[in-house]
């Protein structure tokens, strides 16, 4: 489903200077399949999951990322959301005066337009959110406030995940989802994530802990330091990771 | 991909740019004595008017034009300009909708503006300006059932000299300020409405203004009136063609409220803004005022400012009478080269007097945009409370944003509060909503409608659907 090979990518900073934060990934993902990237701060999990959504100040300077084969880095943002990629923001953000709802309705009816789907009409659309709110245990009173304004960090993941719901996508990238939350919120996170797993549709899970692995159970961990994925495997990895910390990869890395 | 879809609706931005090819009757351009005169002969006035026109003429002469505010233009040259322009079938006036000219109507059909049967149906009654004279107003009858006046200013002047000698140019006085003085001496149209006592006006009113005729200035007035415990919500919407020289446009709008009286005024104005390198476009230096003379009076303004090259607007409140309730609610957009000026004056001179400002402010392109606003406690107005709040949103590194709040407070009892923010529309914000797979000028529309939110709110109904439209289509490629 998803195909990455050799992705260098690099961000111009302030003082115009190119800084290259992605060296070399390499990454296959089958349908069905949860990836969990995890590794140290600025690692690079954050720019690749946003270079994936198309985040315009970053530069791809080689390689290639092909989704059910198609190339994303010809497409706009908002047709690689058509094309089923969603991204679950590490901050979501707000949008001050703009309704929940409306917002809501606005994405799902674009990117059925770009699918050539007639748009979900009100009746519809209330009775599908109303029933995808009770999944992350959101109150409805949230449909009528602004997008993200004023919620608190479990309010606003909850949120992502209600979109993520509603959006129904091919290929979803949570990023640091799991950051912030108490542990209600990680479940409820985690059950609407797992409600979505089926065999057509593929994760990755962004994260620096282990913890939101023993309620999403990933296919497949890899470990990112400095731009490259330094050591790949199964989910006991991630284990391994909580118990050791990173700093023994690192070292086998350079050996 | 951004950029060309820039150049495809730069061009396409302004929809009403269409001139109406119709016989006029013109006078050559310059301004006199003579032409004050020759414009109160053309609309047979009766002498206190001519007598004011010539106090403000020659008052006008002692004056030269403000440079205060935070725009900048070329001088313009007020013998260069025609003062006035009229249909030409409409020299006698017409007895009723049959007789205006079918082109005339045509034209108003193609601003999507209902003076047919449409209106009625739409339960909003028009008046509407075409350059410089009134040719329709639609629903007179049911309006006079009710009492309602609603006519043409010429039409007041000849029907109801008393109520127009009582009112005119108390609120705005002919000495004024420079454009408000000219235009007594030379408005040649505009509306007139009064209500009267205890009478809940039954629809909207509403006014459509258009400048056809090239190099010609538009002065028109507007004298509202409501009586004792009336209520009455006007609407009034401008237009221009797309010509390349600058027109002026300097009109003068006097409200009056009396006891428990309400007056709702809104105003979407799309004149014509110029091009995208700043040629052509109204210059847009409007005088608005309500005094609240009576106890328990409340006038409300809400503006959505999209068009002009130059807007230079302060809709104002005096609240005089006790407990008295000022408002202003405005959305003001500059793209391209636009400048505006903008804000409000809240006077408080009565008890308890309350004033609310929201103000919010677009700017993109090279567009710049001020607010400046004065909020003046007088040492009677005991407990007078006043907010406001006023924030503004850039869009793109060119633009700019400015204001200029000025608070007085002579009384120690009163309550003032200011709140104000600027904000670029974030890459996070647009990058967002992008993710969620909206284009991205829908998502610019989309961060803007929802910045304006609270004046939208202030909006009669089918207002606030047409401002809304209106703002993504002045927004058009500002993305970039």
């Amino acid at each position: 489903m998803l195909q990455i090979k050799n992705l260098h990518a690099s961000i111009q900073d302030e003082k115009q200077k190119t800084k290259c934060i992605l060296r070399g990934i390499n990454l296959q993902i089958n349908p069905g399949e949860v990836h969990a990237i995890m590794g140290p701060n600025g690692s690079g999990k954050s720019t690749f999951a946003n270079i994936l959504a198309g985040r315009e100040e970053y530069q791809v300077t080689e390689g290639s990322a092909l989704l059910d084969n198609q190339d994303l880095f010809a497409l706009e943002p908002e047709q690689r959301a058509a094309a089923g990629l969603f991204l679950a923001f590490q901050y979501p953000v707000e949008i001050p005066g703009v309704n929940n709802m409306y917002f809501l309705k606005a994405a799902v009816n674009s990117i059925r337009k770009q699918r050539q789907l007639p748009p979900l009409d009100a009746m519809d659309f209330l009775t599908l959110v109303k029933t995808k709110m009770k999944e992350v245990n959101m109150d409805e009173k949230f449909l009528s406030r602004a997008v993200n304004e004023g919620f608190s960090g479990g309010e606003k993941k909850r949120n992502e995940v209600l979109q993520m719901l509603m959006l129904e996508p091919r290929l979803a990238i949570l990023d640091e989802t799991d950051s912030g939350l108490d542990v209600d919120a990680l479940q409820a996170v985690a059950k609407g994530v797992n409600s979505l797993r089926n065999p057509q549709r593929s994760f990755i899970v962004v994260t620096h802990y282990q913890r939101l692995l023993n309620y999403i159970i990933p296919d497949r961990v890899h470990v990112m330091v400095r731009g490259q994925i330094i050591k790949s495997g199964g989910k006991e990895l991630a284990l391994e990771i909580e118990e050791k910390g990173y700093g023994w990869l690192e070292k086998e890395a350079q050996a | 991909m951004t950029n060309n879809y820039i150049k495809q609706v730069v061009n396409k931005n302004y929809r009403y740019g269409f001139v109406t090819a119709i016989e006029t009757d013109t006078f050559a351009p310059g301004l006199s004595e003579e032409v004050i005169r020759k414009i109160s002969q053309r609309k047979n006035e009766p002498e206190f008017m001519l007598q004011w026109r010539l106090r403000a003429y020659q008052h006008w002469l002692t004056l030269t034009p403000p440079h205060w505010a935070h725009v900048d233009y070329p001088d313009i040259d007020y013998q260069n300009i025609i003062y006035y322009s009229a249909p030409k079938t409409q020299k006698d006036g017409p007895k009723s909708l049959d007789e205006v000219d079918p082109k005339l109507l045509e034209t108003y059909q193609k601003l999507g503006i209902p003076l047919h049967e449409q209106g009625r149906l739409a339960g909003v009654a028009v008046d509407a300006v075409f350059d410089s004279v009134s040719v329709a107003t639609t629903f007179k009858a049911k309006l006079a059932e009710a009492g309602v006046i609603f006519c043409s200013f010429s039409e007041a002047v000849q029907k109801h000299p008393a109520l127009v000698e009582k009112y005119l140019g108390t609120v705005v006085p002919y000495r004024d300020n420079f454009f408000a003085t000219l235009n007594s001496a030379v408005f040649s149209d505009g509306s007139f409405v009064y209500v009267p006592k205890g009478v809940r006006c039954p629809m909207e009113l509403s006014t459509y203004f258009r400048i056809n005729a090239a190099n010609t200035g538009q002065f028109e007035r507007t004298l509202i009136i409501a009586d004792e415990g009336s209520y009455v919500s006007y609407l009034e919407g401008c237009t221009a063609p797309m010509r390349d020289e600058n027109q002026l446009h300097a009109a003068v709008v006097e409200l009056i409220a009396l006891d428990h009286a309400e007056i709702k005024y809104s105003t979407v104005q799309n004149w014509y803004p110029g091009d995208e390198n700043g040629r052509g476009g109204i210059f847009n230096f409007v005088t608005k005022r309500g005094a609240c003379r009576g106890a328990h009076s409340k006038i409300s303004w809400t503006q959505i400012e999209t068009g002009s090259a130059i807007t230079w607007k302060y809709p104002s409140v005096i609240l005089q009478g006790d407990h008295s309730i000022g408002e202003f609610y405005s959305v003001a957009l500059t793209n391209h080269r636009q400048q505006a000026d903008t804000g409000t004056k809240m006077i408080h001179i009565g008890k308890n007097t309350r004033s609310t400002i929201i103000s919010k402010g677009i700017a993109a392109g090279h567009g710049q945009n001020t607010y400046r606003g004065l909020v003046r406690v007088l040492p009677t107005a005991t407990h007078a409370r006043n907010y406001t709040q006023c924030d503004s949103l850039l869009l793109g590194n060119s633009c700019g944003a400015h204001t200029f709040p000025y608070i007085e407070a002579k009384n120690p009892t009163a309550q003032i509060e200011h709140e104000a923010c600027t904000s670029k529309i974030g890459d996070d914000q647009l990058f967002y909503c992008r993710q969620r797979g909206l284009r991205e000028e829908d998502a610019v529309s989309l961060i803007v409608n929802g910045f304006c939110k609270k004046v939208f709110n202030e909006l009669p109904m089918e207002f606030a659907v047409e401002a809304q439209k209106l703002l993504e289509v002045s927004l058009e490629g500002s993305v970039g």
